[in-house]
Formats: structure tokens, sequence, C-alpha cells
């Protein structure tokens, strides 16, 4: 991250502790993942140790630290999901992208996670690739949605 | 006349224009489900079939009305005809109700599920009401009462449907007057626990400090719940008018909506209605000239499901790891930031406008005992008509599940509520009035309103083994029992699940469950082992059925299921082969396909293509003979 992007997005803020949380989200958003650089760019500003930014950043799910591929596939694993059969898409994701949670696709095209629950337990099981929710997902159906992204 | 009086009336204009509009009006929920549903295409599609014909007609992007099994819904009204909807619009379908309904004057019956208000033309023969559909016929909609009728982006739309007055009429009577309207009305908290919100509120209005904070606690983590998305997506300013009696009430300055990430839509309205209050003199120093200054703050929350704890959750607020401490002291005295603090959920927020604009009898007229009006539910799971529900407190599991949603796919086995801090409860409980006490003695808890109906098709002891693979994950790791305890349990579990397990690992699992629940600090720890000591209590022979005879019946646990084809039944159209990942079936056209059980992953692909019945996921030693499709 660029000395001169943080300064931007830190200038929306205080400087406080209260900040950490927002500033990494909107770091994600911008950069799409937590750098090193950005780590210790956000230790300068806010004065807390690199140590314990990361700390944080860890603690909550929402927070990456590698690169992201061109779209992102989120496997819902809510209940809902899970009784309808979300394990068995997660299994099939990792197996046709090569690729288990949290990770990237060498050729950047993909990047998977398994979130919690994406709110659409009617519709279950759900997956959503970028901002598109896909609903009543089966594995067949999966590869075929996987295809439309490039 | 006051601006607001100005306000309302313009707001009121508008809302007649919509409802007595001179063109059709056409309405599509297009919340986060009925987006997932494919609402957006709809959308599309509805306005190039409008462009087409050169046909004038107004769009209106409502919230999600309930029905998710009838997603996606529109909506359309022609002008002296009454609000028509459709259920499950394709792109297809809608071009042609469209084209039938707009351009050739035929209202497309066939495919209308309902009709909106009291009044029949000939057009609408044979529609029922929409509110009269069994599923919501049985309910009572308080605080989804503006959900998929008005526009949430439009503050003049709840300004036309009396928003706004609850907290006008707090504003008038005083705080004591406010709390004592909420005690009297018998408000607990919605976000599981039920603790009666004025309690909360004396508390925190007799202590001591410059600041107080109120948060509203948005951080709806239970998996398998989307009651606060769907309020907050479809009506958010009943969410933020409940902020502002609360805030009234307690005397605090600032608000936060603790939200999560996950719900990108429902963040993005509420910043819409923050800003369109602000406009509208409901934020800010000395709102509507009543002296009362308040300010609200959005925080997303960054995905920890123990931050649904209060300390855990302004802990997160603060900027920290999402880690609970012990209480005392509580946050109602000293809280975010050492300041007095008054955590309430969505839905109690959402109840409040209209406790206070109808009154503590009227609210009381709905619920039993000490749970007085009503809950609001996500119906999810294997049951026939799944989406939001808001019933009466004290109604009972089977009207829930067999009325309101039709009854479960297949037959009946158990309803977990509470998510993973609840329980998961027998067909014996069925009849249990759904309150906070009743299911507390059941061992389960309300929670925040989830409701998963599991069919014959589920395994209990899969879904205990989730829900404590989920806790154990969100476990923030600060006391040992929890931390060490719930993986413990997860491994005993998984262990049963592969046809490991032995006698000895049940009671176990009942040992451990017990210590963890007696010696976690917070109520993620406390209440994590519930799934399993319900399911324990209720289910035992399902778990001695895995246990001992190493057999999952509901064919879930894929250690212990087979796929095969059944010869006599395939007609060799190579289907599995194209989609089997791993190359385990082969065969010829016209030839029975056979079926390498050491290279099948059970990923469930041909079972699902397969349309002979030929493919069946059947249970290795119970249904190995039949040759039947376990559906």
């Amino acid at each position: 991250m660029a000395i001169d992007k943080a300064v931007e997005i830190f200038s929306g803020f205080q400087g406080v502790q209260g900040d950490l949380i927002p500033i990494l989200q909107r770091i994600q958003e911008t950069d799409g993942y937590i750098s090193e650089e950005a780590i210790k760019n956000i230790s300068r500003f806010l004065r807390i140790s690199e140590n314990e930014i990361y700390g944080v950043a860890s603690f909550y799910s929402q927070f990456r630290f590698n690169e992201p591929g061109r779209h992102s596939v989120k496997v819902c694993l809510g209940t809902a999901c899970h009784v309808a059969g979300g394990n068995i898409l997660s299994d099939a994701v990792q197996r046709e992208l090569g690729i288990d949670h949290g990770e990237t696709t060498k050729d950047k095209r993909f990047d998977y996670e398994r979130v919690a629950c994406l709110g659409c337990c009617a519709l279950a099981p759900v997956v959503k690739v970028g901002d598109d929710i896909h609903s009543r997902v089966n594995v067949h159906r999966l590869n075929e949605i996987l295809e439309e992204y490039d | 006349m006051t601006s607001l009086d100005h306000k309302r009336k313009e707001a009121s204009k508008k809302w007649a224009e919509l409802t007595e509009s001179k063109v059709p009006v056409i309405y599509l929920g297009t919340a986060s489900c009925g987006r997932a549903a494919g609402a957006l295409d709809v959308l599309a599609a509805v306005k190039e079939e409008l462009a087409e014909h050169g046909l004038e007609a107004r769009i209106v992007e409502v919230g999600c009305i309930g029905p998710c099994y009838l997603e996606p819904l529109m909506d359309i009204t022609v002008p002296g005809e009454p609000r028509i909807s459709y259920a499950n619009v394709t792109t297809k379908k809608a071009r042609r109700i469209v084209e039938s309904y707009l351009v050739e004057g035929d209202p497309f019956i066939k495919s209308a599920v309902g009709y909106f208000g009291d009044t029949t033309t000939e057009l609408t023969n044979g529609v029922p009401r929409f509110f009269d559909l069994p599923m919501l016929k049985p309910q009572v909609r308080i605080v989804l009462r503006n959900c998929g009728l008005i526009d949430p982006e439009d503050i003049d739309h709840y300004l036309a449907n009396d928003g706004y007055t609850g907290v006008m009429k707090a504003l008038e009577m005083g705080p004591e007057a406010v709390i004592k309207v909420v005690g009297d009305a018998g408000v607990r908290g919605r976000g599981g626990a039920g603790f009666p919100a004025f309690k909360k509120w004396e508390l925190c209005r007799s202590a001591q400090a410059d600041t107080k904070y109120l948060i509203c606690n948005a951080d709806e983590g239970d998996p398998g719940a989307f009651m606060n998305r769907s309020l907050i997506e479809g009506d958010p300013h009943a969410v933020l008018e409940g902020m502002l009696i609360a805030a009234y009430a307690i005397g605090a300055s600032h608000g936060y909506v603790y939200i999560r990430a996950e719900y990108p839509m429902a963040v993005a309205r509420l910043k819409k209605a923050v800003g369109q209050m602000k406009d509208y003199d409901f934020l800010g120093k000395n709102i509507q000239g009543s002296g009362f200054d308040f300010d609200i703050t959005i925080k997303e929350g960054a995905g920890a499901f123990v931050c649904g704890e209060e300390t855990a959750l302004i802990a997160s607020v603060e900027g920290k790891r999402g880690m609970p401490r012990s209480r005392p002291p509580y946050p109602v005295i000293s809280g975010l930031y050492g300041k007095p603090t008054v955590i309430n959920n969505v839905e109690t927020l959402g109840t409040l406008p209209n406790v206070l604009r109808n009154g503590a009898a009227w609210y009381r007229q709905y619920g039993v005992g000490e749970s007085r009006g009503t809950k609001t539910f996500s119906l999810v799971g294997k049951v026939k008509r799944s989406g939001l529900i808001e019933v009466p407190m004290g109604m009972t599991l089977r009207e829930i599940i067999f009325d309101v949603g039709g009854g479960s796919i297949k037959r009946f086995k158990a309803v977990q509520t509470g998510g993973p801090s609840g329980g998961c409860l027998s067909e014996e409980f069925l009849d249990l009035p759904v309150e906070y006490e009743s299911l507390a003695k059941a061992g389960s808890i309300m929670g925040s309103g989830g409701l998963i109906v599991m069919d014959e098709d589920t395994c209990v002891v899969d879904v205990a083994r989730y829900f404590l693979d989920f806790t154990q994950k969100e476990s923030c790791g600060k006391c040992s029992p929890c931390r060490v305890g719930t993986r413990h349990m997860v491994e005993i579990l998984n262990k049963i699940t592969s046809g490991h397990g032995t006698e000895e690992d049940l009671t176990k699992l009942r040992t451990l469950g017990e210590v963890i629940s007696n010696t976690s600090l917070c109520g993620l720890g406390q209440t994590a082992p519930n799934p399993v000591l319900t399911t324990l209590r209720y289910f035992e022979d399902e778990y001695l059925a895995h246990v001992n005879g190493k057999r999952c019946d509901a064919v879930v646990c894929t250690d212990l299921i087979e796929y095969r084809i059944v010869a006599e039944k395939c007609p060799g159209c190579l289907r599995c082969i194209r989609v089997c990942p791993t190359g385990a079936i082969t065969g010829t056209k016209k030839e029975p396909h056979v079926l390498d059980p050491d290279k099948c992953v059970k990923c469930r692909a041909c079972y699902e293509i397969c349309p002979f019945d030929a493919v069946a996921g059947d249970g290795l030693l119970i249904k190995a003979e039949t040759g039947a499709r376990s559906e």
C-alpha cells in the first residue's frame, strides 16, 4: 500500500484505537487484503504496536492477509445451508479450484472462503460469487456458475 | 404548523400518489433474499418489457414481506384495482404477466397468489387476500408491519405510515414515562436472553455520568437467522426510531449500530436512512425542538460470533479483539469507553415505536404470561413454507411449524431453536408454547429467533457436530473450558459420525458439556454444549445407532453411507458419468453403469442429476437391500 493512499485513508479518522477496525475495513475495501506494509502504516498512525493490530485483525474472520482473486467465492455454511448440503458444495469448490479456504488460485481468478451465514437461509444452499448470491445450488450447477466468471 | 407536520403532510401526499397512482405500479421485493432468488433479473426484464410496449409504470423496490419460498415476488397495481401479488416470478413469467395485465388487461390470475387491501373486484376473483394465505393468516405483524410494503429507502413512505409518531409521543411524555410505558408493556430483550428492557434502561438512566451510550446490536451472528437483516433492509427507520426512543429514555447522547459487515445492503440502507434523519431533524442538536441531542454512528462488525455478547461487542467497538470480560460491572454502569451503555437488539428497538404509538395495554394483548408481544422468527430448514414470520408469543411450535410453515418436507424429526446456543427439540415438544420460560425448561432457549426444522433426512448427530464445530471456531479463546472443551467435543463427535464412536464417548460428551456450561465466562461457552446435550437427551437412539450400529439412518454422515447404482433401474444415459468429478462411474450408452466405491468422493452430483432413481445414497447397512431412493 503506497504511503499517499494510506494518508488518504487515514485522513477520515481521528487516530484513536476505536478507528482500528474501520481503518482495516477501508484498507481491505481498497486493496482487497491487509498487507504487512498496511499494518506498519496503521501502527504509525494509531500509535499501537503492529503485533496488536495483527492480533485484532486476525481475530475477525473478515480480514484476509493475502491477495484476493478476481472473484471471491463464498460458500455459506450457515445452519440452513448445512442441512441442505452446504458442506458438499464447499468440498466441491475445493476440488474444482484446487485450493483450501482462505486461499487464492494461482491464476488469480478465484479466492475461496467459507462463511457462517449470508442470511438467505430460506434459499439454501447459497453460494456467493463476487456480489452475486446464487440460491439453491447443487454440485452440478456450481460448476456452471463458476464457469460464468473469468 | 411545525416543519414536521408539513413534512408529514407532504409525505402522505406522496404516499397517496403512489397508492392511488394514475399509472400502474410494479412492486418488486429486492432485499438480499429476493436478489438471491433472481429479483434483479426480473427487474431488468420488467423494465425491458415496459419499454418494448411503450408503457408507463412506476417501479418501487420494496423489502422482504416474509414468505421467502415464494421469492421472487412481484406485485402490480393498476388504477382502480387492488395490488395483486405474483410469486416465484422468473424473467419470462414477469414479461408475460406485464404484457398480459398492462397491455391486454388480463391480470394473469393463474400466477397470482394474493391481493392486498380489503376490496375485491371482478378482476381478482378467485384470488385470496395476501394476508389470508395460510402462512400469513396466523401472524401478527407489528415489527414487520411495513416490510415489503414501503420503499425502505424513502423516509416519506415511513412518515406517511405513522413513522416517527412514537418518538414524538416519547418526547412529549418525558423519559421516566417512556420507561414506564415500556415496562408496563412488558417488552423483553429480543436478542435471546429476554431481560426486561425497562430494567436495563432504569439502571442506565440512574447511573451518574457525563456521557451515556446506546448501542443497537445488529450483529446477527446465529447461522440460520436473518430476522434483523430483513427488518433493517425492509424498514430501517423503524429500528432507528426505536433507537431515538431508547436513547431519550436512558439519556444517551450518542448511539452506535453494530452491524455485521456480511449484510452490505442492510448497512447501505441504514447509512442512507441516517442521512435522511438528519435532513428531517431527527438527529443532531435539539431534535424537533425538544432539547434532546442524539447522533448515530454505524459500526460494521468484522465477523466474530462472540461479539453478540455485550462486553465483547463493546470491546470490538473500541477497536479491540472482541473478547468478553467478567461482569459486574455491567455495561449499564461501565460500558463503552467506561461510560454507562445500554445495548438493545434490533428487534427490541423495532418494537418500541409501536409500543409508544399504541400504548402498553395494546401491546400486552399479544402474548402470554411474562412473554408479551410478538416475536419474529426465521423459519428455515426442511419446512415447506420457509421465510420470515412474526407471531404472538405463546404460539405453539406445532402451530408455527405446521400452520404457518406448512409442515416439514418429510416426516418431522426436530426443531432447533436459539441457534448454536439453543437446543434441538423433538416431536413431543411440539405443543410447547414458544415463550422464554417454557423453552428454557425444555433445555433450549428462545434465542434471537432462528427456527430450523429438521425432517427424517436430517441427522441430529451431524447437526450437533455442526453447531459445536461452529462454536468451537468462534470461541474467543479466553476461557480454557470453552476453548479446549468445545474442541474435544467436536473431536468426539467427529469420531462418532465417522463410525468410530463408543458408548463411553456419549458419557464423555455429557460430562464435558456440563463442565463447559458451568465454568465458562460468557454466554457463548455457557450455552455451547446445548445442542449436544439436548440431542443426547431427546435423540439418544440416533447416537446409539451411530455408535453401535455404525449407521446413519438419515443418510447424511458420509463415512457411513455408500453410493451405488441400481442396475435394474439404470438405462445407461451417461449423465452421471459426465458429472462425476473423480471418474468413479464407468460404462457405455444403454448399458447399466458401474460405480467404483473406492473412487467415489460422495459429492452427490450423480444423485442429483439422475432422473431414473438409479443412484441411491443409501445407508450402508440399513437400505443396502431395498435399492429404493431414499426420497
